[in-house]
């Protein structure tokens, strides 16, 4: 590994200071996957600037009544947090289903977030990857692509994200608060990822620098019907290979079923980011909570699905795995 | 670039100069002769380094030594001693879980133990808690400690032997003795095949 500085940041001015002035730092959070990858060669950085110790340990109840998690939380206390489970209960079983209890001890929830893919080719710096060395070519194109993009891909990159509880704070409209070089920002959650494009080395629309220090979860009410559902090779510890988000607004003040009056819907192990299924969402509003009804609206978002030679499996698999989360939600009390 | 810290390794007070890049689980197998916990995968995804770290179950192999200056630290040794009583060698004492798994016969080659138990211990708190995990149904009521709970509260510790059978029983069993969890009612046999 190659030698690096580190320093312990004392606010987040100076720790993004110092960051946006040094073009090979990076910040550090609980080091599951970048310390990993320092191990691996895939990156190299010369300073560590440690941001866990500042004060972004906490998750407050804020003035809207939505939820303010801090950067620093570990992913073990999100997922446990009394309003998270009673209020998100998609936020809790997406951080619940990744990784295993002695990483989730670790990991914080901005370094959950900015985790890379799990791309094996990614990961062996002895293979070409455009994400990790950008215009050498892309390995899994003529490789394995069972772990691999359905959606969104492009010809230079078709790895997908990742983060499960990514997923479920795109499905739950959430945000995140950027301490930046000029100035603060928030960023929904839908608009911080990217699709690959002819950039598949930025995994964000971040710069260089730019430090989350927030989440914010917005109150959502029909939050407290939602859910998330995780299809891996193993029952547990293993990314996903399709994953699901969701929650239910449901009428159920007349008629045989109840009626939808608003639905989110988000993919995780699809895309190189995570998959807001905003063209199902319109196909749900204002129907009936129905398979039919549900099955027609996970065909409508999987339309432009573009399979690798060995992930076609994705498709039904996605498909199956909407109808079966709507039907659930639709079921519960 | 080296960094002087303080580390607390099993109620022991240490202090050391490290290169930035050592991990806390090289700090102490080669810095300070601490062999409990073991080098697995020395990625993150074998379990074979779990210590309790302030109170909570890690693993210390992606873990810079130089960000954890001031942390405690307990190993499976540690686990031992702390369980001493009046009479009894350090050799002698076991923690309850690391009894159990001698009881249960939890281990073939025994590389991945230390590691599984420290596990068990923080899991076992965490379930103390009240956490729930991604085999719990309701997730605002306190789960029981299903054997299906153990195995997945424990899916981060792999062993290579394949003693999950036992691992799972000794475990359980370490709970009933802590008050965590009922013993398992054993079905009646089904005659009417």
């Amino acid at each position: 590994m190659k030698e690096f500085g580190y320093e312990r940041a004392v606010d987040a001015a100076s720790a993004v200071a110092r960051v946006a002035a040094h073009p090979d730092a990076v910040f550090l959070g609980g080091g599951t996957n970048l310390v990993d990858h320092m191990k691996l060669g895939v990156t190299r950085p010369d300073l560590l600037v440690d941001v866990t110790r500042l004060p972004f340990g906490e998750v407050r109840v804020a003035d809207d009544g939505g939820l303010r998690v801090g950067a620093a939380v570990r992913n073990s206390d999100l997922a446990v947090h009394p309003a998270v489970r009673e209020r998100y209960p998609a936020l809790s079983r997406a951080l619940l289903a990744g990784a295993s209890g002695q990483l989730r001890n670790l990991a914080t929830t901005a370094g959950n977030l900015l985790q890379r893919t799990r791309c094996v080719y990614f990961q062996d710096v002895t293979t070409p990857c455009n994400k990790r060395e950008p215009h050498s070519g892309c390995s899994a194109l003529s490789g394995y692509t069972r772990y691999h993009a359905i959606l969104g891909a492009s010809e230079q990159c078709v790895a997908v994200h990742p983060s499960d509880l990514a997923v479920a704070l795109t499905a739950l409209d959430a945000s995140v608060v950027v301490h930046g070089v000029e100035a603060e920002r928030t960023i929904p959650i839908t608009e911080l990822y990217r699709l690959p494009g002819d950039v598949p080395s930025r995994d964000t629309v971040l710069e260089h620098g730019d430090l989350i220090t927030e989440v914010y979860l917005p109150p959502l009410p029909f939050a407290r019907r939602s859910t998330y559902r995780k299809i891996r090779d193993r029952a547990s510890y293993a990314f996903a290979l399709v994953s699901v988000a969701a929650a239910l607004d449901l009428d159920d003040t007349g008629g045989p079923a109840p009626v939808i009056r608003d639905a989110r819907l988000a993919l995780g192990g699809v895309a190189h980011r995570p998959w807001r299924a905003w063209r199902a969402e319109e196909s749900l509003r204002g129907r009936p909570a129905v398979e039919a009804v549900f099955r027609q609206a996970a065909d409508e978002e999987l339309a432009d699905a573009n399979p690798l030679p060995d992930n076609g499996f994705k498709v039904p698999m996605a498909t199956g795995a909407i109808v079966a989360v709507l039907r659930d939600l639709a079921a519960a009390p | 670039m080296h960094l002087e810290i303080t580390l607390h390794v099993d109620g022991e007070r240490r202090v050391l100069a490290l290169d930035t890049r050592t991990t806390l689980l090289d700090a102490l197998r080669d810095h300070l002769g601490v062999m409990s916990p073991k080098k697995g995968c020395d990625h993150g995804q074998c379990g074979a380094c779990t210590v309790l770290l302030d109170g909570r179950r890690v693993v210390i192999c992606l873990a810079p030594a130089v960000a954890h200056d001031g942390s405690r630290i307990t190993t499976a040794a540690g686990l031992a001693a702390s369980a001493q009583t009046a009479g009894e060698s350090a050799a002698e004492a076991l923690h309850p879980v690391q009894q159990a798994f001698v009881e249960h016969d939890a281990l073939q080659c025994g590389y991945c133990t230390p590691g599984q138990v420290c596990s068990a211990v923080g899991m076992l708190a965490e379930f103390a808690e009240g956490w729930p995990s991604h085999a719990t149904t309701d997730l605002t009521s306190p789960p029981d400690l299903t054997d299906d709970e153990i195995r997945e509260r424990m899916s981060g510790n792999l062993c290579r032997c394949g003693a999950y059978v036992n691992i799972v029983a000794a475990i359980r069993a370490a709970a009933v003795e802590a008050g965590e969890a009922e013993d398992p009612v054993v079905p009646e046999p089904d005659v009417a095949v």
